[in-house]
């Protein structure tokens, strides 16, 4: 008897060894491997055309100390935040009109709302240059309008178009996560809430809001810790007020031919998203019971 | 008593379907009200006309002789107990139940009293700070009870409340509901389809069939005197007999298959007379299996063809009269009752002052 069930137990481990294999592979090539290797690589020094691979923390002193580097660092944490923000700010009403306002046709707006996303993200950032630029969409029809007398500089190459194009970029990210955990909401909450006295604005305040939490908090999540290392929004519409970390990492990597200082950025970079995000989920954690 | 809830010609169609469909009624102040019925058949729609949260297309509503015309729900005298109870999960006990109490000025100490009093009120003493995800489903009851009790609304709704918790704590709820309703003399209103239910708890029961009401009556009268036979066979078991009117006067002259000639007094009767027809209602329970009776001319002849076992009382299925109809008849199994065998036959009598006529 207890044989046959030691046996029964000892293939069902096996079985499950075996279902788990091929993902563990999977993840421990494309994953952990090269996550090691850069790591390591961080340590090192890089003598011309050769690795000096004696441990040394000189990459991590220069990331930190190096003023071009810390200010690249707040740069791209503030861009990304208030990307983040605004994303998520927009995409709350967005999420709350499909899930309480369409009734029977929210497939077709969620559709609707990802037929842009179809097109590349490459090309999508890029045609914000078009439409910030100096012969652009917007300089075009304020001249047209006659409010401006020649093309305004100050939309495209800064700051604010990363802020603006990420914004963007991102938003059907944010509003899919706030639309499922709006969706969740049991609608008899809403008439109770009604019921025992609460306003329209009450009522948002105290049920809609915080039975929502779970998905603003991972829209927030998913978009800004992409955003901080994005590399390529930047370098299309952020011009040299606009660059981010990433874009310097890029240019240790290749031009400046420094590897381990462009592991150790991205290393440092890796370590700081993750403090804000475990800070921000843990200053949230009362939100995130599941329910 | 002055009337509280005056529900006058009210009509609400979703669609082509009308849910509602010109229903009128009264409530009185303090009363138990039932509206029964079975699904779809409005009583809930109606429940919820009354809370506003939905708006009659014609008709009017009036609490405490005010139209609640245009009122929303966060500004009528009315709160609901829900069917799956709404408890919000992300509040503790305490949050729940003082949830409406926000906009109230109330000081702490007033505020945590007005708390405990609620929750000792239904039985939840001690439970405050526990989370709304660690509560039973007569837990849940309760906490939707107190939440709505707290706020002392002048009526409260109850819509289907016991239909999710087992039969044991069901029964338990329904005295408990009723002893609530006593003690705090507000007027309650419960939407339900168990029939049983609505007799044990209420002082007047409305039986609605689609969208429309077709009795308002205490327990007892729509039991004993259902105005249709919907009504009758809806509520309880009845036997249904024809009967052919013979003469009419004070008391009507019957004649049927099954009882032969009797006569039935006018108030038994419900309807308008249309043709010598008429359909006769007796309950179950109103017929006696070979009665201590010797010299009866009214014994009836029959036989058993069937028999359910309930414990307490057992059913039986006579076979009787000339075109072979069936009756069911049942008995309280007490002390000294006999038992029956199928095949077996039987006399049985009928009390008369208990049938009921229907014009068909």
């Amino acid at each position: 008897m207890g044989g046959t069930l030691n046996f029964s137990i000892k293939t069902e481990t096996i079985k499950g060894w075996r279902l788990l294999s091929v993902p563990f592979i999977f993840s421990l090539l494309l994953l952990a491997a090269p996550l090691t290797m850069m790591f390591l690589l961080s340590f090192w020094t890089q003598d011309y055309l050769t690795l000096d691979k004696t441990f040394t923390l000189n990459n991590y002193i220069e990331a930190a100390t190096q003023p071009v580097y810390r200010l690249l660092f707040t740069r791209s944490l503030l861009i990304s935040l208030t990307a983040t923000f605004f994303t998520v700010a927009l995409a709350f009403p967005m999420a709350y009109f499909i899930s309480f306002h369409c009734g029977e046709r929210k497939a077709l707006w969620l559709f609707l709302i990802t037929i842009p996303f179809w097109t590349s993200y490459l090309i999508r950032m890029f045609l914000w240059k078009v439409i910030l630029g100096y012969n652009g969409v917007l300089n075009s029809f304020l001249l047209w309008l006659e409010m401006i007398t020649e093309p305004v500089t100050f939309l495209l190459y800064n700051a604010n178009a990363v802020v603006l194009a990420l914004t963007h970029g991102w938003a059907p990210f944010a509003i899919l996560p706030i639309f499922v955990s709006l969706e969740k909401i049991d609608r008899s909450l809403l008439e109770a809430s009604k019921d025992l006295g609460d306003s329209p604005i009450d009522q948002f305040f105290r049920i809609i809001l915080p039975l929502s939490a779970p998905g603003v908090i991972g829209a927030a999540l998913i978009i800004f810790i992409p955003t901080v290392g994005d590399y390529i929004t930047p370098k299309l519409v952020g011009g040299t007020d606009g660059l981010m970390i990433a874009n310097m990492i890029q240019v240790q990597f290749s031009k400046a031919n420094n590897a381990p200082l462009a592991a150790a950025l991205s290393m440092s970079s890796l370590m700081i998203v993750s403090f804000i995000s475990i800070v921000f989920v843990l200053f949230n954690k009362k939100y995130l019971r599941r329910y | 008593m002055s009337n509280q809830v005056e529900v006058q010609n009210v009509i609400k169609s979703f669609g082509s379907v009308k849910a509602v469909d010109g229903v009128s009624l009264e409530i009185s102040e303090g009363q138990f009200f039932s509206l029964l019925g079975p699904s779809g058949c409005g009583k809930t729609t109606l429940l919820r006309l009354i809370a506003g949260f939905e708006v009659p297309n014609s008709g009017n509503i009036l609490i405490d002789n005010k139209s609640m015309d245009g009122i929303a729900p966060n500004f009528r005298p009315t709160n609901m107990v829900f069917q799956n109870y709404a408890i919000f999960p992300h509040l503790n006990v305490e949050e729940n139940v003082s949830y409406g109490l926000r906009k109230k000025n109330l000081s702490k100490n007033e505020k945590s009293k007005m708390i405990n009093d609620s929750l000792d009120l239904v039985g939840l003493s001690g439970l405050n700070l526990r989370s709304s995800n660690a509560l039973s489903g007569g837990q849940k009851q309760r906490v939707a009870l107190a939440r709505a009790l707290i706020l002392k609304p002048k009526v409260l709704l109850l819509d289907e409340p016991l239909s999710a918790l087992d039969k044991k704590l069901r029964e338990q709820m329904q005295s408990e509901l009723r002893h609530l309703q006593r003690a705090v003399g507000i007027t309650f209103v419960l939407v339900t389809h168990d029939q049983e239910e609505a007799l044990t708890m209420s002082d007047k029961v409305a039986v609605m069939f689609d969208g429309k009401v077709e009795q308002i009556a205490s327990p007892r009268e729509l039991y004993e005197k259902p105005s249709t036979q919907r009504v009758a066979s809806f509520i309880g078991a009845m036997n249904f007999t024809n009967g052919k009117i013979l003469n009419s006067g004070k008391v009507l002259k019957i004649k049927s298959n099954i009882l032969g000639e009797f006569e039935l007094p006018m108030n038994q009767i419900s309807g308008k007379p249309t043709d010598e027809n008429i359909e006769i209602g007796i309950r179950p329970e109103r017929i006696k299996i070979n009665p201590v009776k010797t010299n009866s001319k009214d014994l009836i002849d029959g036989k058993i063809i069937d028999i359910s076992y309930f414990g307490e009382t057992t059913y039986y299925k006579l076979k009787c009269g000339e075109r072979s109809e069936t009756l069911n008849v049942s008995t309280q199994n007490s002390f000294g009752q006999m038992d029956y065998k199928i095949g077996e036959l039987v006399k049985f009598e009928v009390d008369n002052k208990s049938i009921v006529g229907f014009y068909s």
